[in-house]
């Protein structure tokens, strides 16, 4: 499944934050939308999947999701968003409960996107003992286990240390290495951008508007190991949006 | 560089703000506080009629156990305290969740809540009388009111700070409104919820006794009733302790709720 953003522009009580989105979100990218501080990045991933209407224009499915998908729209989200009184078998079950799948069919998606993530052997453990990495991960199997058509991915790593973050990075080109998923992924970290992204959007501050869009070629595995070539293009995103970001730094967040 | 004065360490500045249990003072504090009372009175520094000693005390309470009556007067509070406080509290937990759910259940009811709550409920228990009628019925029904208002207003703050960060969560992977309430917003309110459950059942113990001074043959409230106007002070003492008691014992039960509920937190 692929989607369109058809002109998008959205407002908060007046104050217009997006203006005017038209973008095309491939099947088996990871589409990565950067910008400054403010700039709508996130009010633009809520509109994808359907949290919030836009004021205007419309976003688009093109062809059904697959049939086996539960949630063919799925977040991961920056601050995790795990249930702090359930397991980590029960984070994921939360979101399986609903399509009444059986008990053996929904232990057996469990155990299988827990080994995914390397968490079998946390399978009963609360979230409050777990690191920021593993809540992560957690979180990360919970969206692997309905099978989603587009993951909707809000800095999930910017509550990460940097170490654990690029161990995080890692676990994500693996895992779409093995099977490629079609991603938005929304970040304000430009290393994490050229690392992920095959498209980068960069946005504009407030309004956000597509300033560029820099596509990069390089196979996603082999970025760990081609960083100098990447960095070129981390310079040229940084150059495009530094000025922006030092003006977005000295607005007033509901000015 | 200078000759370094004679080197010492740091001073310790932290510590301290961080109560820990200490259970066994707290039994050591009371039964000094019995033991100087019960010296008081055996020196005769304490008036007997003043204040009887605890042994007195005692001796009237092994009376009432002897005769059979502490069991029905126990028998008659406890049963009037459990229906008023389980129904006060289901129907406060219904209004409260209604309150925190729906905009409309919160525009009635959130007004209604701060003008009725602060009415002292044994106030009204005349009326209550008149609605209910002189047997159980009013009294069931002031402990019921009085339980109901603090409930209301404990469930709605705890689901007004369930985070919302989760709700959307649940949104977003497709939870039926069913599952987001009794899933993420029931538990997410519990931490409030409980506690609340403290403050219902020591003001239902204390509506108990008023309910009980009108027109009730047996329960702790009547027999204190009684003693007061014999001027029996040792039974009225053991009275007293009698609902002291029972405030301990529904203390120790939702303390040891909170354990087995709120174990999830630190």
């Amino acid at each position: 499944m692929q989607l369109t953003l058809d002109g998008i522009s959205h407002r908060y009580g007046g104050m217009p934050v997006l203006s005017d989105i038209s973008l095309d979100i491939p099947a088996g990218e990871i589409v990565c939308i950067v910008g400054p501080s403010g700039c709508g990045k996130s009010t633009l991933l809520r509109l994808i999947g359907g949290l919030e209407r836009p004021d205007e224009g419309a976003i688009l499915e093109h062809g059904a999701p697959p049939a086996d998908s539960l949630n063919p729209l799925t977040y991961i989200f920056q601050d995790f968003a795990l249930l702090p009184w359930r397991s980590v078998a029960g984070n994921v079950s939360l979101v399986l409960e609903d399509h009444g799948l059986g008990k053996a069919r929904t232990e057996a998606i469990i155990d299988d996107v827990l080994a995914r993530t390397k968490l079998t052997d946390f399978k009963n453990a609360l979230p409050r003992q777990l690191s920021g990495g593993m809540k992560q991960r957690v979180a990360i199997a919970r969206a692997l286990a309905v099978r989603p058509a587009v993951l909707l991915m809000d800095e999930p790593l910017s509550a990460l240390d940097s170490q654990t973050r690029e161990l995080l990075m890692d676990d994500l080109v693996g895992l779409w290495s093995k099977t490629p998923f079609t991603a938005v992924y929304v970040t304000h970290n430009l290393n994490e951008a050229v690392r992920l992204g095959h498209k980068i959007v960069v946005l504009s501050r407030r309004p956000g508007c597509i300033r560029e869009l820099v596509s990069i070629d390089m196979p996603l595995a082999e970025r760990a190991e081609r960083v100098t070539e990447l960095a070129s293009k981390q310079e040229q995103l940084w150059s495009l949006i530094r000025d922006e970001a030092a003006a977005a730094d000295m607005e007033l967040i509901d000015a | 560089m200078p000759e370094a004065p004679q080197s010492q360490p740091v001073p310790f500045r932290g510590g301290g703000f961080n109560p820990r249990p200490r259970a066994l003072f707290g039994l050591a504090v009371m039964v000094a506080l019995i033991s100087i009372w019960e010296i008081g009175c055996r020196t005769g520094i304490i008036h007997p009629l003043v204040l009887p000693a605890p042994s007195e005390a005692a001796t009237a309470f092994m009376e009432l156990l002897d005769s059979g009556l502490l069991w029905t007067h126990l028998g008659a509070s406890l049963s009037r305290l459990v229906i008023g406080w389980t129904a006060g509290t289901i129907l406060g937990i219904a209004v409260g969740f209604a309150i925190g759910l729906f905009s409309l259940a919160r525009a009635g009811f959130v007004p209604l809540v701060a003008a009725i709550f602060p009415i002292p409920k044994i106030a009204l228990l005349p009326l209550f009388i008149i609605w209910f009628g002189i047997g159980e019925g009013s009294k069931v029904a002031t402990i019921l009111f009085g339980t109901f208002f603090p409930t209301v207003v404990a469930t709605y703050g705890g689901v007004d700070n369930v985070d919302r960060g989760l709700i959307r969560m649940g949104q977003s992977f497709g939870l039926s409104w069913v599952s987001i309430v009794r899933k993420i917003i029931l538990p997410g309110a519990l931490p409030a919820i409980l506690p609340g459950f403290r403050i219902s059942a020591a003001i239902a113990i204390v509506l108990l006794v008023a309910a009980e001074m009108i027109g009730a043959e047996f329960g702790v409230g009547a027999y204190i009733l009684m003693a007061g106007s014999l001027m029996a002070m040792d039974q009225l003492i053991a009275g007293v302790a009698i609902l002291s008691t029972i405030g301990l014992t529904v203390s120790w039960i939702i303390g040891r709720a909170e354990k087995a509920l709120l174990r999830w937190r630190v």
